[in-house]
């Protein structure tokens, strides 16, 4: 066993020490793996960092009504009479002035620049009253001030000052035909939210000729467990037959499909990036078997077994491949972590997110590059274990 | 313990080329005794360099049988061939076959790799053998800065570091000029003679050969005359 150890030590080490004798083609697989794992590292930044984002959107213990079958806010209506009615429902807790803690509001989209393009994208521009931020949690005037009601104000999402034109702060801007002045910049602890613009629910009301009519109602319930009760409440009123959701699972299912969609582009780019490092390391270490065949076969001839060369192979395969991930996601990492980027959300509107790097994906980075290490060493070193031993005896 | 340390009785070797059958050797017969220093000659193609795989456990008979001190080898399996030729040969070959990224010392000490040696021992062991080719003073050098008769003393060096009892040359002295196959040869025959080991050397050179106890011809698989050297 020891003495195993030490011929696999001695071809080993002298397998890695030829690497420089190859050094161009080796190089060419470190960054070959190198671009494959860093590829697939962004993808994953980013369907994690836009997951987040929108998981970290909403309370376990707000309801959302909204019209049944209509999926998104944008679509949805519910009228005055049926916002009385939701007022009733049990289990929905009191405000400070003892009514019930709920937030009717429309949602309508706007057209905002972003700055790094200059190109369009859409913004959603949500009418709230003063419970939006008393049935909500987090959000907070980071800057300026509340809008007032009845007034053409605006306070808008961090997010989307840093990334739109023509939010800034004292800034007039116009929007649904109509000339806004910003007041203020909130927080919302990184949720979708901040990618929002908000303003006097009335004057959307009346810009979009709703009536008394909204599109969404947030409530706070008492604890998440109520949610049955508003559902059944709900089901039992045929004037209301609305639909119930935590807000949690509301975003949760929103943000499904996009973090899948950024997911499915980002592993058959991987994979096809792979396919082309792993045709790298086979040219490489078939090149290195085929250096080495006297080498190997002196070797053999002495008395060594075909174990220490598979494994001197296997081993400089498995290396340059580690060097290339650890290489791909260095520059992944230092490249994107933390960059801001924005993407359809639901409704077509913009949410602004980050790239988010964890250890977990790092984990999945260097697996990729040590399974094409894998790949790429395996058949080569397969030959190298099976040099005939005649060969030592050829001239190079 | 019999006289001779090699006795090859009824040798077939084929070898198969495409779907043909390509004999190189049938029934041939040859004895080595201990201490013998043979050298083998005979025209190009004529089956040395694959008599020499026979007699080091490289390559199996297709028909005979193979006696190395008193034991048959023809049958062992290829482990068991590694782990004799490990204990009982030591290859010198043309083109040295050192290792480019070792020193000349860590190149003599690969055989002992293969013993239960410990450090310590190995390297004793490597300096003797270093020190009988006289080449102390390059132990760090790699073969790139080595001279062709220097790296193929490093490969002698090699060849006996782990006390095998049988030498096997493949034409030691093909790639250098006359006056360092002179230098490398009186070394073989210093090791025959002082120290008792058994050399076959194959040899294209009639010079060369006489530095051998005795020559054989191989032709067409025969061995056609015997000739005992001075
Ligand atoms: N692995 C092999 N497969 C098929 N034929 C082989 C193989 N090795 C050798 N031969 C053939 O066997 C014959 C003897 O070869 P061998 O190498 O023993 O000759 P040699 O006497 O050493 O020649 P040289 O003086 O040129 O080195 C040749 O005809 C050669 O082509
Ligand atoms: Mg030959």
């Amino acid at each position: 066993m020891a003495r195993t150890l030490a011929q696999i030590n001695a071809v080993t080490s002298m397998n890695l020490r030829s690497i420089p004798s190859r050094l161009w083609t080796s190089i060419s697989t470190v960054v070959a793996v190198g671009i494959a794992t860093g590829v697939l590292l962004s993808f994953l930044a980013m369907s994690n960092g836009f997951r987040s984002t929108v998981k970290g959107t909403g309370s376990p213990d707000v309801a959302i009504f909204l019209r049944k079958g209509g999926g998104g806010e944008l679509n949805s209506i519910i009228t005055r009479e049926q916002v009385q009615l939701i007022e009733e429902a049990k289990g929905i807790a009191k405000g400070p002035d003892g009514k019930a803690l709920l937030s009717a509001e429309m949602y309508s989209v706007v057209d905002g620049i972003k700055k790094s393009s200059g190109t369009k994208a859409n913004l959603p521009l949500r009418g709230v009253g003063p419970n939006a931020v008393n049935v909500r949690r987090g959000i907070k005037i980071s800057a300026g001030r509340m809008f007032q009601s009845g007034t053409a104000e605006l306070v808008v999402g961090r997010a989307v000052s840093k990334q739109f034109k023509g939010f800034e702060l004292g800034r007039t801007i116009r929007l649904a035909s109509q000339n806004w002045k910003v007041v203020g910049e909130f927080e919302a602890g990184g949720s979708v939210f901040e990618s929002e613009i908000w303003s006097d629910i009335a004057m959307l009301q009346g810009l979009y000729r709703r009536g008394s009519s909204v599109q969404t109602v947030r409530a706070r319930m008492e604890d998440p467990n109520r949610l049955k009760e508003l559902l059944a409440f709900s089901d039992a009123d045929p004037r209301l037959k609305l639909d119930v959701k935590a807000e949690t699972e509301f975003y949760a299912n929103q943000s499904r499909g996009i973090s899948d969609l950024i997911l499915y582009l980002g592993w058959p780019l991987a994979i096809a990036m792979s396919f082309g490092a792993l045709a790298g390391a086979l040219n490489t270490m078939y090149a290195s078997v085929d250096a080495r065949m006297r080498e190997i076969a002196t070797m053999r001839a002495i008395g060594f077994g075909g174990l220490p060369a598979f494994v001197g192979t296997m081993t400089e395969s498995l290396l340059l491949s580690a060097i290339g991930g650890v290489v791909g996601t260095l520059f992944a990492y230092l490249l994107f972590d933390g960059i801001s980027a924005s993407t359809l959300g639901s409704n077509f509107t913009q949410v602004v997110f980050s790239f988010k790097f964890t250890p977990e994906l790092v984990v999945q980075g260097v697996f990729l590059s040590l399974i094409i290490g894998f790949a790429g060493g395996v058949f080569p070193a397969w030959r190298a274990a099976r040099v005939p031993l005649l060969a030592a005896f050829r001239e190079q | 313990m019999s006289e001779a340390l090699i006795v090859l009785k009824g040798i077939g070797k084929r070898y198969k080329r495409g779907k043909q059958s390509v004999p190189i050797f049938e029934h041939l017969d040859m004895t080595i005794p201990r201490q013998d220093f043979a050298a083998i000659m005979g025209p190009s193609g004529s089956g040395k360099t694959t008599l020499l795989n026979l007699l080091g456990g490289i390559d199996r008979p297709s028909e005979g049988t193979i006696n190395f001190d008193g034991k048959r080898m023809d049958n062992l399996s290829e482990n068991q061939l590694a782990a004799f030729r490990a204990a009982n040969i030591g290859f010198i070959f043309q083109f040295y076959n050192l290792m480019p990224m070792l020193s000349a010392a860590q190149n003599v000490e690969l055989p002992l790799l293969l013993t239960k040696l410990g450090p310590r021992a190995r390297r004793e062991r490597v300096k003797t053998a270093l020190a009988v080719v006289g080449l102390s003073d390059r132990a760090r050098h790699k073969p790139s800065e080595l001279s062709g008769g220097q790296q193929q003393r490093v490969a002698i060096a090699r060849a006996i570091v782990s006390d095998p009892k049988l030498l096997l040359c493949d034409e030691p002295t093909g790639d250098l000029d006359r006056e360092t196959a002179g230098e490398i040869l009186g070394m073989l025959q210093t090791l025959n003679r002082d120290l008792g080991k058994t050399i076959v050397m194959v040899t294209h050179d009639p010079e060369a050969a006489r530095f051998a106890k005795r020559t054989l011809h191989l032709d067409k698989g025969r061995f056609s005359e015997k000739d005992l050297n001075a």
